[in-house]
C-alpha cells in the first residue's frame, strides 16, 4: 500500500542529474570551492550582558548605575567591549570604556587574556589607557577578571573584578560582587589617590523568570580609601556608602 | 507463514481503518498536545522511484506556531521503502531558501550519493532538484535526515525500511516504525547561540542551596561538603546530563505529541515488530513498555541473535527493531523517556483505537559520579538481557550463513552483489556485502597468525588540558554498563555486551592500523572536538581503500556520544568475535573506551561526527577520506 505523492515538476527545465561515482578512486570528484562546508564550527556571534543595570538609592538620593560588556568574534578571537559608570544628579563618574581583543589563555581551560584600550569618559577630565588582563572563570566557579592598565607619565592602575553566582534555587540566584581599583599615582583632577582607591561591592538577589532576563534587588557599598577617601572629604563627598540597588540583569 | 492469508485479511482491514484515519490528516499540520487529537502515522511510499518535496510549513505542538521543514507536505516525512537489489531513484526538490540535503543515514551508497553538503555534494539549492540514483545492497531498517544546518531539528528526516530480498530471518506478523524525536520552539540558530554563551542555559538540574541542604541531611555535612568541593575544583557539574532537554523539548513519537497518543494496533497473540527510530537531535532515550518484554532483533539495520530486555536505551540516530508477542487483548503504553527525564515520547499498543494504558512514573534524574570521570571504582558490571534459541521473533533457523564451512576456499568465492559479480572484495567496485543468509566469511583470516596488528599511533596526539580539553580521563571499556541512570532499577536493560550478530561478519583480516582518536571538549565553552581539535582546525583521516582498521574511540568528556561513520560499517569489538555487530552508530559513555572495526571498502569522502546536532555544529566532525 503507498500514498502516492504527485510528483513534483523540476524548476529550471530538466533536473538536476548527476554523475555516478567514477569506480576507479583516483577520478573522485574534488570538492568545488563553490561547495560549503560541511560543518560551521568557526561562526561569528555576539553577545552583550549587563551585570549591573540598577537604581542605587539611599533614600533622598539616587544614582543610575551601569557595568556592561559585549563581544563580537569565534572561539578563539573576540573583540570586546565593556563599560560602565555611574549617573547622579546628571554628572557622570567612573566611566570606564574598554575595547580588548581577546583569545582564550592555551592550556588553561576557562580564562581568556585581553589586551586593547581604556578611555576615562565622564564628566571629570578624560584619559586613556592600555590595558591588559584575564577575565573567566577560577576553579569553584568564581568569575574573575583582573586587568592592569598603563598610562603616560608612568601611571599603572589595576582593578579586580570578581562575583559569585550562588544558586538558591533553580531561578533564585544570591550574587556577591566586588570591584576595587589601585593605581599607582594620584590623578588629584580625577579625585583618585594612590593604592587601593575605592571598592565597590554587593550582594544581589535575582529572579530569572529566563535566563537572559533576571530583575534584582540587593545592597551595595561603595568606599573610598587613602588618599581618595581625602579627595573626596576636600570635595565635600561621602567616603562610605551603603545602599539599596534595585536592577536588571540582562544578556542576549 | 502458517495462517497467513486469515492474519493477513485482518492486517489490511486494520490499516485500512488507520489509513482512513491517517488520509484525512496527510498534509493538516495541527497537532494539538491534547488527548482528543486523531494521531499521525507517516505513510508508507514504496516502489522504485520517489519525488520528495521539502517545504517550509508552520507547525503548532505547544500552542504556538513555529516554522518547521515538512516533506510532502508531512512531519515526519514520509517513511520510504525500498527492496534490496533494486535500483532507486529519489527525485528530492528543495523549496527552502536555503540549500538543503538529505542523507541517508545507514545506507551504503556511492559516495556522492550521501547527501553531505561539502562532502557529497554542494546541497540542493533552493528550487533545484536533485536526483538520488542508489543501487540498495542491504536490507534492515533505516531513516533519512537533512545534514544541512539546522533542519533535522525542524522536521527533515523520517524512516526508511529495506525488505530483504531473501526470507527475512524476523517473524513477526505485523510492523510498524517508531520515531522518536524532540522538538523545540526555538530557533536551532538561537539554540546554538544560547548554549555558546551560557553552556548551562537548559540545565534545571543545577547544585543549589537547596540540593546542598537535602543531601546534608541525607549523607551528612562534611561528605556533602567533599563532594561539592570534588567537583567545583575542575569547575565540573555533576548534573551535566544532556545539553539540551526538557526545559525547552517537547517529544514526539512519530510527530506526535503524548497527548496525540500514537497508536499501533495488534491482535492478542500476533508478534508485532516496531521499528524504533532515534530520529532526534540531541536526545538519548531510554525506551520500553510495561508489561511487555521486548526482544531485540536487529540494531542499526543489522539482524541480531535475539535477546530479550524490559528496557533500551537508544543513542541518536541508531535503530532498534524489537518483536513483542502482546498475548492480552489490553493496552500496553510505549514509554520513551529521555536519559535527563522531565519530559518524555509516548504512544500505546492496542488492539483497538481509543485505548490506553497507565503512563509509568518518570526515573529519577541521573547524576553523573567519579566512575564518569574516570576516577574511582568501577560501576557494578551485572550482565543485563539474556539470549535464548527460542525467542519470539526469530524463526527457526537452518543454520545457513553461520556455518564455518570450508573457508580455505573463500577467497575465490564469488558472491552475487547486485551487479551480479563480486570479483575483488577490496577493489572498491563494489561494496562488501552485508552479513546475511547468504554471505560467508569473505576475506578470510589469515591462515597463520599474524603478527598483532601494529600499534600505530595515526592520530593519537599527546593531549593536553586547554581552551578544548576539559579533562583527560582514565578511560577504560564499559560495554556491560547500561548507562548512567539504568542501573538498579530493576529491569533488565540491554547493553552493547548483549549485542551478537546473526551472521558471521564478512570481512575476517586483522586490522593492520589503529586509528586513535580522543572524542574531547570545553563544555563552558561548548567547543567539541576530536583531540582537541575542531573539525576546522584539523585535517582529514585518509584510510586507504580495501584496508581494514581498528577505530579506537576514547571519550575523555563527561557526556555520551553517539559516533557516526558515514559509508562503512564499524564492527563492534564487544567480545562477540566474528559476530561483531555491525553498526553505523555507537555510544560512547563517559570515560569509556570503545573499539569498532571498519574495512574501508568503498571509496570516498565520508563524514565522521558525533550525531548530538549542536556538538557536530560546534566542530565534533570529521572528514574521512577513503581512496
Amino acid at each position: 500500500m503507498s500514498f502516492a505523492v504527485t510528483p513534483v515538476s523540476a524548476q529550471d527545465g530538466a533536473p538536476q542529474v548527476n554523475e555516478p561515482t567514477p569506480a576507479n578512486p583516483a577520478d573522485m570528484p574534488t570538492p568545488a570551492p563553490n561547495w560549503p562546508k560541511p560543518v560551521k564550527d568557526d561562526r561569528v556571534l555576539t553577545y552583550v550582558t549587563f551585570d549591573e543595570l540598577e537604581g542605587r538609592t539611599n533614600g533622598p538620593n539616587t544614582s543610575f548605575r551601569w557595568d556592561g560588556e559585549g563581544w563580537i568574534g569565534t572561539d578563539f578571537n573576540k573583540f570586546w567591549f565593556k563599560s560602565e559608570g555611574f549617573v547622579t544628579n546628571s554628572v557622570a563618574s567612573d566611566g570606564d570604556q574598554e575595547f580588548l581583543y581577546d583569545r582564550p589563555i592555551p592550556h588553561l581551560r576557562y580564562l581568556d587574556w585581553q589586551a586593547g584600550a581604556r578611555l576615562d569618559i565622564d564628566s571629570g577630565p578624560k584619559r586613556a589607557w592600555v590595558a591588559l588582563g584575564i577575565e573567566g572563570l577560577s576553579p569553584y566557579f568564581f568569575n574573575f577578571a583582573p586587568t592592569f592598565y598603563v598610562r603616560d607619565g608612568g601611571h599603572v592602575a589595576g582593578r579586580l573584578e570578581g562575583y559569585y553566582d550562588l544558586y538558591l534555587t533553580q531561578r533564585l540566584i544570591l550574587q556577591p560582587q566586588v570591584e576595587m581599583n589601585f593605581y599607582s599615582q594620584a590623578d588629584p583632577a580625577r579625585g583618585i589617590g594612590t593604592g587601593l582607591s575605592e571598592l565597590d561591592g554587593g550582594v544581589r538577589l535575582g529572579y530569572q523568570f529566563s535566563r537572559k532576563f533576571a530583575p534584582y534587588i540587593g545592597y551595595t557599598y561603595t568606599g573610598a580609601f587613602g588618599q581618595t577617601a581625602t579627595f573626596s572629604r576636600q570635595a565635600g563627598q561621602p567616603t562610605g556608602e551603603h545602599r539599596f540597588v534595585f536592577g536588571i540583569w540582562l544578556w542576549h | 507463514m502458517p495462517g497467513r492469508d486469515l492474519t493477513l485479511t485482518r492486517r489490511r482491514f486494520v490499516q485500512g481503518v488507520a489509513a482512513a484515519g491517517v488520509a484525512a490528516f496527510v498534509g493538516g499540520n495541527f497537532i494539538r498536545a491534547d488527548a482528543e487529537a486523531i494521531a499521525q502515522t507517516p505513510p508508507i511510499l514504496t516502489g522504485n522511484h520517489f519525488d520528495l518535496a521539502i517545504e517550509p510549513h508552520e507547525v503548532d505542538f505547544t500552542g504556538k506556531r513555529r516554522k518547521a521543514i515538512k516533506i510532502n507536505g508531512l512531519l515526519p516525512g514520509p517513511t520510504l521503502k525500498w527492496r534490496e537489489g533494486d535500483t532507486v531513484t529519489i527525485a528530492v526538490t528543495n523549496h527552502l531558501s536555503e540549500p538543503a540535503s538529505i542523507h541517508w543515514h545507514g545506507v551504503r551508497v556511492p559516495s556522492d550519493m550521501d547527501g553531505v553538503p561539502g562532502l557529497s555534494f554542494a546541497g540542493i539549492a533552493p528550487g533545484k532538484t536533485f536526483v538520488y540514483r542508489i543501487p540498495v545492497v542491504q536490507n534492515g531498517t533505516y531513516w533519512y535526515h537533512s545534514h544541512y544546518g539546522g533542519q533535522e531539528q525542524v522536521g527533515l528526516y523520517g524512516g526508511l525500511i529495506i525488505e530483504p530480498r531473501d526470507e527475512d530471518p524476523i517473524a513477526y506478523d505485523r510492523d510498524y516504525v517508531v520515531l522518536l524525536n524532540d522538538w523545540t520552539d526555538t530557533d536551532p540558530y538561537t539554540l546554538y547561540g544560547n548554549l555558546k554563551k551560557q553552556s548551562d542555559y537548559y540545565n534545571f538540574h543545577k547544585r543549589t542551596a537547596g540540593t546542598f541542604i537535602d543531601d546534608a541531611r541525607s549523607k551528612g555535612f562534611r561528605s556533602t561538603v567533599a563532594d561539592r568541593l570534588r567537583w567545583g575544583r575542575n569547575d565540573m557539574i555533576p548534573a551535566d546530563i544532556a545539553d539540551v532537554n526538557s526545559s525547552t523539548y517537547i517529544y514526539l513519537m512519530n510527530g506526535n505529541p503524548p497527548g496525540a497518543d500514537w497508536t499501533a494496533l495488534f491482535n492478542a497473540g500476533e508478534r508485532v515488530r516496531l521499528r524504533f527510530v532515534n530520529a532526534s537531535s540531541m536526545t538519548i532515550f531510554d525506551v520500553r513498555i510495561p508489561a511487555l518484554p521486548m526482544t531485540v532483533v536487529q540494531a542499526d539495520g543489522n539482524c541480531l541473535h535475539p535477546v530479550t530486555v524490559d528496557e533500551f536505551r537508544i543513542g541518536v540516530a541508531e535503530t532498534y527493531d524489537i518483536i513483542v508477542q502482546p498475548h492480552e487483548n489490553k493496552a500496553y503504553t510505549v514509554f520513551a523517556q529521555p536519559e535527563a527525564r522531565g519530559r518524555y515520547a509516548r504512544g500505546t499498543l492496542a488492539p483497538r483505537m481509543g485505548m490506553t494504558a497507565e503512563i509509568p512514573p518518570m526515573d529519577s534524574y541521573p547524576l553523573r559520579t567519579m566512575a564518569d570521570m574516570g576516577m574511582a571504582g568501577m560501576k557494578g558490571m551485572q550482565r543485563s538481557g539474556m539470549s535464548s534459541d527460542q525467542m519470539p521473533g526469530m524463526k527457526d533457523m537452518s543454520a545457513s550463513g553461520m556455518e564455518d564451512s570450508d573457508t580455505s576456499a573463500m577467497t575465490e568465492t564469488h558472491m552475487a552483489g547486485p551487479t551480479g559479480r563480486f570479483s575483488d572484495p577490496l577493489s572498491g567496485k563494489t561494496s562488501l556485502p552485508q552479513p546475511g543468509p547468504r554471505t560467508t566469511r569473505l576475506i578470510p583470516p589469515p591462515s597463520q597468525m599474524t603478527v598483532r596488528p601494529t600499534q600505530t599511533l595515526e592520530g593519537e596526539v599527546p593531549l593536553q588540558v586547554g581552551p578544548e580539553v576539559v579533562t583527560v580521563m582514565k578511560t577504560s571499556p564499559k560495554l556491560r554498563d547500561p548507562g548512567d541512570g539504568l542501573s538498579g532499577n530493576g529491569r533488565r536493560v540491554l547493553t552493547y555486551a548483549d549485542l551478537r550478530a546473526l551472521y558471521k561478519g564478512v570481512d575476517g583480516r586483522q586490522p593492520t592500523r589503529e586509528i586513535v582518536l580522543h572524542l574531547t571538549g570545553n563544555m563552558e565553552r561548548f567547543i567539541w572536538g576530536f583531540d582537541g581539535r575542531k573539525f576546522s582546525e584539523a585535517g582529514p583521516i585518509h584510510l586507504k581503500l580495501g584496508e581494514r582498521v581498528r577505530f579506537v574511540l576514547i571519550n575523555d568528556t563527561m557526556m555520551e556520544h553517539p559516533i557516526h561513520l558515514h559509508g562503512l560499517w564499524s564492527e563492534l569489538e564487544n567480545g562477540s568475535g566474528e559476530f561483531a555487530p555491525y553498526k553505523h552508530t555507537l555510544i560512547i559513555k563517559p570515560a569509556e573506551r570503545l573499539t569498532c572495526l571498519v574495512s574501508a571498502d568503498t571509496p570516498g569522502r565520508w563524514a565522521f561526527h558525533c550525531h548530538l546536532l549542536y556538538h557536530m555544529d560546534a566542530g565534533m566532525f570529521r572528514t574521512v577520506i577513503v581512496s
